[in-house]
């Protein structure tokens, strides 16, 4: 069993806004991703999990914390050959495929870019036979290379976006909420894109996003976060067949059916975060198994694998309970 | 808002100091005193450096000079007017300016506006097409040039104004310099309100708020105007300064008594006093307009104004 | 009680003057609109889901325009009735938008004014269309703020927008819909941009106040989850026309359409084990490209040779449910809906009945 090919270890993120207030976007957060796997980070807005793919791909410093890449420490001042190892074997995809293609160059600029920066060493054509060979394989014609980002679709864009990180050859790739902004038809051809390139080239890759039917359906393991923690973290089986921590169980409720006799009796379950009084600093990795974990205090442990969820879930069925703190 | 409006301040008094500064080491540097007549000997030259204070260390003479300017005693001049004081040459002078000033930035604001309004309004038509034909021209033609060609053809030619500025009778006498003056702020402003416009006009709430059965004028002049205007307001600052650059060459060409061509002519003569008394006008003037900018800004943006404080 | 209906749609046919060619946006669309009923319009992009409501609200951007058909809204109280093809958008604006028929979008963080405070936002519409006094309107617009679910009405009246998360925005622009008593009440996507968690308590939020008011409500959306959950009725829309529409039950339980097989099985299922989710190949059309038939004729793996030919009419698939698709026509061969969707409607009854 080979070493993880992304350890993160106690990984934290703070953005100073001024003299008196520091953003917390990451505040503490470890996990590991095994090579060829697929990790799905899940949480709401805030909760700091797209601050996580940017800080393990160094487009910010990270605050504290370690982040090892194939053994090696990526999470400290980089030297020129840590750099490079990041700059060519993590790559992004992102979310918004109107906004992450440069409208004013071809596509056959934009996904040969990294490799002019990287490889310069290549001439113009064996360049452009790489993107050739890169868009097959996303599922666009090569006849693509000389159009401009405003002549596709949002799906044919995302493409062009996952070419762009596929031509790197990476080991790892971070996907960005890469669908959110998507069709719903699109959607499932783009995941499905996602597996198969997995599959076929033995990538490891992260999948962020807050849509749990999505991550399910791709990840083997999954990491829920609220608010710059961790509050779950598991195979993808245990997590959906049995969620302990209350966030988790009230993102699980949340997901929306289409089954209409069910979905209209369904009645989501709130966290009540503020009311419940829950301090994240305080609580500790309690195992579940071996590879279920979830934070919490000793004593929030006991109640919830008992069952007990009382002042932390709320049925939200009348107005009242509507009236949320935050929300 | 209060410490933000607090900060401005303070920024705005380290401007004025550093100004003074910078004007203090530009006259210590400049070769040459203003005593540059042959007839003088060396001695008798000793004799007024020592009248005029002008052999004492920096430092003494930095904090006297300082604490001059500041009171508005800007010395003497020593060529143009022998022995006036300059705040008295100044005096009448700084009015004119000003006033004309003043007319042209307001003017350049009103019809620049509508001007920018209207090409938004009717954006893609010829309407649109010919008042950017004119904005082009506002910015691009200097306003001296401006100055000359309305002098000639509606003064001299069509006798529609007078030629030269009639301080006492400043009605009729002032319009040909003040829109001379405006032409650049008016095509300025009009060339930014109608891009912001144009955006804001596309955006979410302005269709919201015609989803609400808002008349199209009720649309534009709840919504539209006030979102727009806030790029433009950051715009007024440069454009004063613009005017003021302006109006030394379009004084002289209506010989309006302002202080643009006292400036010249110091300059000439190497009236050190007066230079460097009214480059100090100026600058403090765009300190005192950036100022009102930024705390018009705030009040103006709720968004400015809040986000310090972060979200409720 | 007999329903009253509020608003009938019949053969509505939009288009856009673009720069390149007329787009056909809408091609013929027939639906009614029941008091105290939800209808769903379910689309992806392309499809004319928002354009179709956009006309009925007046603000269609100024190079649409209306060919042909009819929209009629009977307000249930008066019974008065508006043809609204045959209005102005400004007669529109000033007697029905905002007032009887009201709308909310779907990004809330662009959908209120950042430079006004909520509480003005909320006290427009009442003060432009009925002149309610300003102390009153204030005191409306505080109720609302409530009746929406956001605590400390009094100081959330002054704020801005800016002020606010998105879910609360969200909930002010539903108190500003509903500041002049609306009968319709249309949101086109509104929880798209939300959490997940935020999304069901809008969506149950808006639910409550419309049993309590006895509104209609019109959802455009493409999530059927939302669909599923709010709905009674839904229509399909596909390149300008509905391809499908019944009751929810009908469509959900019953799908008749290719089209809908794909939208239905292109949702991950949480109940069984998947090795590759459906999809429905190819992208949506361009309508301003000339097209013969079927415009899903492409796209659709059981499409008939017919359907390069024709566009098919709507066909009765037994109660309210219609099908645009020529293999309900009785000669067509007999085709199966994909297993992997059969198993999946099999697992949803099975589950209805373990959940009695």
């Amino acid at each position: 069993m080979s070493s993880p090919l992304l350890e993160v270890k106690n990984l934290k993120q703070h953005f100073r806004i001024n003299r008196r207030f520091t953003t917390k976007a990451v505040d503490g957060i470890s996990f590991t991703v095994e090579r060829g796997q697929t990790f799905g980070l899940v949480g709401e807005s805030g909760s700091g999990k797209s601050t996580t793919g940017r800080s393990i791909i160094r487009l910010y410093t990270p605050t504290s914390g370690e982040i090892f890449f194939d053994g090696h420490l990526i999470s400290g001042h980089l030297n020129a050959a840590t750099r490079r190892l990041v700059r060519s074997n993590i790559q992004m995809v992102f979310q918004d495929p109107m906004a992450s293609l440069n409208p004013r160059k071809t596509v056959l600029e934009t996904v040969s870019e990294g490799l002019m920066n990287l490889h310069p060493e290549l001439t113009a054509v064996e360049r452009k036979v790489k993107v050739c060979r890169v868009l097959e394989q996303v599922g666009l014609s090569a006849d693509f290379v000389n159009r401009y980002p405003h002549q596709f679709s949002g799906g044919q864009r995302q493409r062009i976006g996952l070419a762009r990180a596929l031509i790197m050859e990476p080991q790892l790739i971070i996907a960005d909420e890469p669908i959110s902004a998507l069709d719903v038809s699109i959607q499932a051809q783009v995941v499905n894109l996602l597996k198969r390139i997995q599959k076929d080239l033995g990538i490891t890759m992260i999948f962020i996003a807050h849509d749990l039917s999505m991550v399910r359906y791709i990840s083997d393991r999954i990491g829920v976060m609220h608010l710059g923690h961790i509050v779950e973290i598991g195979d993808r089986n245990e997590i959906f067949a049995h969620p302990i921590h209350p966030y988790t169980i009230s993102l699980l409720s949340a997901i929306p059916q289409p089954n209409p006799i069910l979905e209209k009796k369904r009645r989501s379950l709130g966290y009540l975060y503020r009311q419940s009084g829950i301090d994240y600093t305080l609580g500790e990795y309690h195992k579940v198994s071996s590879t279920h974990e979830v934070l919490a205090t000793s004593l929030e442990f006991e109640k919830w694998s008992a069952g007990d969820y009382t002042d932390t879930l709320s049925e939200s069925h009348n107005v009242d309970s509507l009236k949320t703190e935050s929300v | 808002m209060v410490r933000y409006i607090g900060q401005r301040i303070s920024i705005a008094v380290v401007t004025v100091f550093l100004i003074l500064l910078l004007l203090f080491l530009m006259l210590e540097l400049m070769p040459g005193t203003p005593f540059n007549d042959e007839r003088l000997t060396d001695q008798q030259r000793d004799v007024i450096m020592e009248k005029y204070g002008l052999d004492r260390p920096i430092l003494e003479r930095f904090f006297k000079y300082m604490q001059l300017m500041l009171k508005g005693d800007f010395g003497i001049s020593y060529t143009l007017n022998k022995n006036m004081p300059v705040s008295f040459m100044l005096g009448q002078r700084v009015g004119v300016t000003m006033s004309l000033g003043l007319q042209a930035v307001l003017l350049g604001l009103a019809i620049g506006m509508v001007l920018g309004i209207i090409s938004a309004l009717k954006h893609g038509t010829w309407l649109d097409s010919a008042m950017s034909m004119i904005a082009v021209a506002g910015v691009s033609v200097p306003s001296y040039v401006f100055a000359l060609f309305s002098l000639y053809v509606f003064a001299f030619l069509l006798r529609w104004f007078p030629i030269r500025y009639n301080p006492s009778a400043p009605g009729l006498s002032g319009v040909l310099p003040v829109i001379s003056l405006s032409m650049f702020t008016i095509a300025t402003v009009a060339r930014f309100l109608r891009s912001e416009m144009l955006e804001v006009l596309g955006s979410e709430y302005i269709l919201l708020s015609r989803a609400k059965g808002l008349r199209e004028s009720a649309v534009i002049s709840r919504h539209g105007i006030r979102n727009s205007l806030i790029p433009v307001v950051t715009v007024v600052g440069p454009l004063v300064v613009n005017l003021m650059t302006g109006s030394l060459v379009v004084e002289k060409i209506f010989a309006i008594p302002g202080l643009g061509g006292l400036f010249v002519q110091a300059i000439t003569v190497n009236d050190y006093n007066v230079v460097i008394a009214i480059s100090f006008i100026y600058s403090v003037m765009f300190v005192l307009v950036m100022l009102a900018v930024d705390i018009l800004y705030s009040v103006i943006d709720p968004r400015i104004r809040l986000s310090k404080g972060g979200p409720a | 009680m007999e329903s009253k209906r509020v608003l009938s749609i019949r053969d509505l046919e939009i288009s856009f003057k673009t720069t390149d060619a007329l787009v056909r946006a809408i091609r013929g669309v027939r639906l009614d609109l029941f008091q105290g009923e939800t209808l769903a319009i379910v689309g992806e992009s392309g499809s004319g889901k928002s354009v179709s409501v956009k006309a009925i609200m007046g603000i269609l951007s100024s190079n649409g325009s209306i060919d042909a058909g009819k929209i009629l809204y009977t307000d249930p109280e008066t019974g008065e009735e508006f043809s609204i093809v045959d209005m102005s958008q400004r007669e529109i604006r000033s007697k029905i938008s905002g007032q009887r028929i009201a709308m909310i979008f779907q990004d809330p963080m662009t959908s209120l004014d950042p430079t006004m405070t909520i509480g003005k936002q909320i006290m427009e519409g009442m003060r432009y269309h009925y002149q309610v006094p300003v102390q009153e309107a204030r005191r409306k617009a505080q109720e609302l703020l409530e009746l929406v679910g956001i605590d400390n009405s009094a100081k959330r009246m002054k704020q801005y927008p800016n002020q606010l998360s998105g879910g609360m925005r969200q909930r002010v622009v539903i108190a500003i819909a509903l500041a002049c008593d609306p009968q319709i009440l249309i949101c086109d996507e509104p929880t798209t941009a939300l959490d997940v968690t935020v999304q069901s308590k809008i969506l149950e939020l808006i639910q409550s106040i419309q049993k309590e008011k006895n509104l209609s409500v019109i959802y455009i959306t493409h999530d059927l989850g939302v669909v599923a959950k709010v709905a009674d009725y839904v229509a399909v829309m596909y390149a300008g026309r509905i391809i499908e529409k019944g009751s929810v039950e009908e469509v959900f339980y019953d799908p008749r359409h290719p089209y809908t097989w794909g939208l239905l099985s292109s949702i991950p299922d949480l109940n069984l084990e998947e090795e590759e989710l459906y999809s429905i190949p190819g992208n949506p059309i361009n309508l301003a490209l000339p097209f013969q038939g079927d415009p899903f004729a492409p796209r659709n793996r059981y499409a008939l040779n017919i359907d390069f030919e024709q566009e098919p009419p709507l066909f009765s698939a037994g109660g309210k449910h219609r099908v645009a698709s020529w293999l309900m026509d009785p000669r067509s061969p007999k085709v199966e809906r994909p297993a992997s969707l059969e198993r999946r409607l099999k697992e949803m009854r099975e589950e209805i009945g373990r959940n009695e």
